[in-house]
């Protein structure tokens, strides 16, 4: 890309300089100190001692590494702090739960965790819970994103020209989608609830009677979805939007020219445009509906029984209320499997759009 | 805006379709709207049926929220929102501006020096922010309970800086890909240094970007709640997990404070993304998607 100017690093770097030569930039010699000082003090000196000598020796192997790298290896040097920091608040916990997903293990009790090879997947991929609980959560899926997608479009139709008062309007309808599952979770609560809620005092105006939504499975359910389409539609609506106001001017000018129908106009002209923005929504918004979690867990607490209990929300009973911890990563991991695969395939899609582009 | 839009073609509609708009508009903000009118009802108004749309605004809710504590029996208890309000605003700046400051360097270096396997990185680095939160805080919160960082501000914020980096890097790389390196390279033949380049140069080019960064960083880590349900104690909830808490509670039933607490939750978040308008669709698909 750029031109790496010279500076003392490279010309040092030029030099033959053998690993024994005292030099800020030689880190070879500061992992040989570090590898001979950690042993010695921490087998000689007391533990607090041990620990800040460690710590200074550890220090000297950055520096010196760092220094080896200025100048040359900005890219590494940049980059370098916020890898670290994913690695240990990310990356280090998931290869632990990973190796933990092979032991017999519970968080609540003192005993040391005992190995059990694939026990924990095989006891998860038997379990008929976990099958009924992704099944349960395909449904929410299929209905959630297909309500989205729908009803996204139809708003982003409605927004398409330009009209007085377009970016307040248009902001309104946005607003959802910025706010806080805890917040939309409790909103709904109000609005469902028997006595006072607005619905039930809506149906009460027909049938004369409180409507109680969220004691059947089947409206429980219906409940969650209608809450979790109503936050996610101007997703959808926002990305169709942009494919739509992207289409160039000329365009309908000339099938306006040729009298086509609007149907005609619409597959011909438009839909090319937002075809993949339409994709890119519904793998977006699958990968996020997967992970549902929040909302059913404050609208319904899984309930009634366990019928809209979502994937998301048996893990975390797995493993914060029955902490059967071993068997919850195992089924974390398999999540996660599915989410990376998932999250391949959007970026993918992303990548293949910027090209046509 | 309305000059770009109309140039790619946005074509006219006329005051028809603003009073169509506006109908639909105003009956999907309706659910906000009617929490935010209820937070000026007195108790007696917020429990009235059939629902009143008229009625005298009042702000005691909102007092009670801070100020002056509601009676339960015949004890006076204080809701105790003030520290959880302080908490989530403390606990959201502060570790957004790390993750800014260390997702910022990143981004320039993956735009401008990038690496063997760049694409790579930043798949695993995006990868790490849409797996499910629940798969991560599994081994997260065994780890904190051994470290001893569960339950005090360092600890969570550790971990808002963890989730705010991803999205920073990525909203951050965005930016940086869309500026020429012409500009930076001008820099360089006239002799300026790497890091005078890249803080004279490139950053104040990406300003805007920092700022719309900044705040939707801020809105997520805002209404962040699985992480801070497992990771806060009692002093250090933050409000989404102090508000789902009250439900079934003793100001759960108290419709009008329970809605004030949510319209000062919600009235910052509503005011800011509106001002972030045109980067919006960025900032909700981590810079995947720019236009």
């Amino acid at each position: 890309m750029t031109q790496t100017p010279v500076t003392t690093a490279t010309v040092a770097a030029a030099r033959p300089a053998t690993w024994w030569t005292p030099r800020w930039s030689n880190w070879r010699l500061a992992l040989v100190v570090a590898a001979v000082v950690l042993p010695a003090s921490a087998l000689t000196l007391p533990v607090n001692a041990a620990f800040w000598l460690s710590l200074a020796a550890a220090t000297l192997v950055a520096v010196t590494a760092v220094v080896d790298a200025w100048g040359r290896r900005r890219g590494p040097l940049l980059v370098a702090p916020a890898l670290a920091l994913l690695f240990v608040t990310n990356l280090f916990p998931l290869m632990w739960s990973l190796g933990l997903s092979f032991f017999r293990y519970r968080a609540n009790r003192g005993a040391a965790p005992v190995f059990a090879g694939f026990a924990n997947y095989q006891t998860v991929f038997a379990s008929p819970i976990v099958w009924d609980r992704l099944q349960t959560t395909a449904l929410v899926v299929i209905l959630t994103v297909g309500t989205q997608m729908i009803v996204g479009f139809l708003l982003a139709l409605l927004f398409e020209k330009e009209f007085p008062g377009r970016r307040v309007l248009l902001m309104l309808v946005l607003t959802p989608m910025m706010l806080s599952y805890v917040a939309i979770g409790a909103f709904f609560r109000y609005y469902y609830e028997p006595t006072f809620g607005l619905l039930s005092q809506a149906v009460r105006v027909f049938t004369g009677r409180p409507f109680i939504l969220l004691d059947t499975p089947a409206r429980a359910l219906a409940g969650i979805i209608v809450a979790d389409a109503w936050m996610w539609s101007p997703f959808v609506m926002l990305l169709v939007l942009s494919g739509l106001v992207s289409v160039p001017a000329y365009l309908y000018e000339a099938a306006e020219v040729d009298r086509a129908s609007w149907w005609r106009r619409f597959w011909t002209i438009t839909f090319p445009y937002i075809r993949s923005l339409l994709l890119l929504a519904l793998l977006f918004r699958t990968i996020e509906a997967f992970k549902i979690f929040d909302v059913v867990f404050l609208l319904t607490e899984g309930g009634p029984g366990t019928s809209t209990e979502t994937i998301g929300v048996y893990v975390y009973r797995l493993a914060f209320q029955y902490f059967r911890t071993g068997e919850s990563t195992a089924l974390a991991y398999i999540l996660l499997f599915i989410v990376v695969v998932l999250t391949n395939l959007y970026l993918y899609f992303v990548k293949q759009r910027s090209a046509e582009a | 805006m309305a000059k770009g839009y109309r140039a790619r073609g946005v074509r006219q509609g006329g005051w028809g379709r603003t009073g169509l708009a506006a109908v639909v508009s105003v009956a999907y903000f309706f659910p906000v709207l009617w929490i935010i009118l209820t937070a000026f009802k007195t108790h007696n108004d917020a429990l009235a049926t059939p629902p009143k749309f008229l009625f005298h605004p009042t702000i005691e809710n909102f007092i009670a929220v801070f100020r002056r504590s509601y009676i339960k029996g015949f004890e006076a208890v204080d809701t105790g929102f003030a520290l959880f309000f302080f908490n989530s605003i403390f606990v959201s700046a502060s570790s957004v501006v790390i993750a800014l400051a260390i997702g910022t360097l990143a981004a320039y270096g993956f735009s401008r020096f990038p690496l063997r396997g760049n694409d790579t990185y930043l798949f695993i680095i995006l990868t790490t922010r849409m797996l499910p939160p629940i798969v991560v805080i599994i081994p997260i919160f065994l780890m904190f309970r051994v470290a001893g960082l569960s339950g005090g501000y360092a600890g969570v914020m550790l971990l808002y800086t963890a989730f705010n980096l991803p999205f920073a890097i990525w909203m951050m790389k965005s930016f940086f890909d869309e500026l020429s390196g012409d500009v930076e390279d001008a820099a360089r033949v006239d002799g300026s240094s790497e890091t005078r380049v890249f803080s004279r140069v490139a950053l104040p080019q990406v300003r805007a970007g920092l700022a719309a960064t900044a705040v939707f960083g801020l809105i997520l880590t805002w209404n962040e709640f699985l992480f801070a349900l497992l990771l806060t104690g009692v002093g250090t909830r933050t409000v989404p997990v102090a508000m789902a808490q009250t439900i079934g509670g003793d100001i759960g039933v108290r419709w009008g404070l329970l809605a004030a607490i949510e319209t000062l939750f919600l009235v910052p978040v509503i005011v800011v993304s509106f001002l972030l308008q045109h980067q919006l669709l960025r900032g909700v698909t981590f810079g995947t998607i720019k236009r």
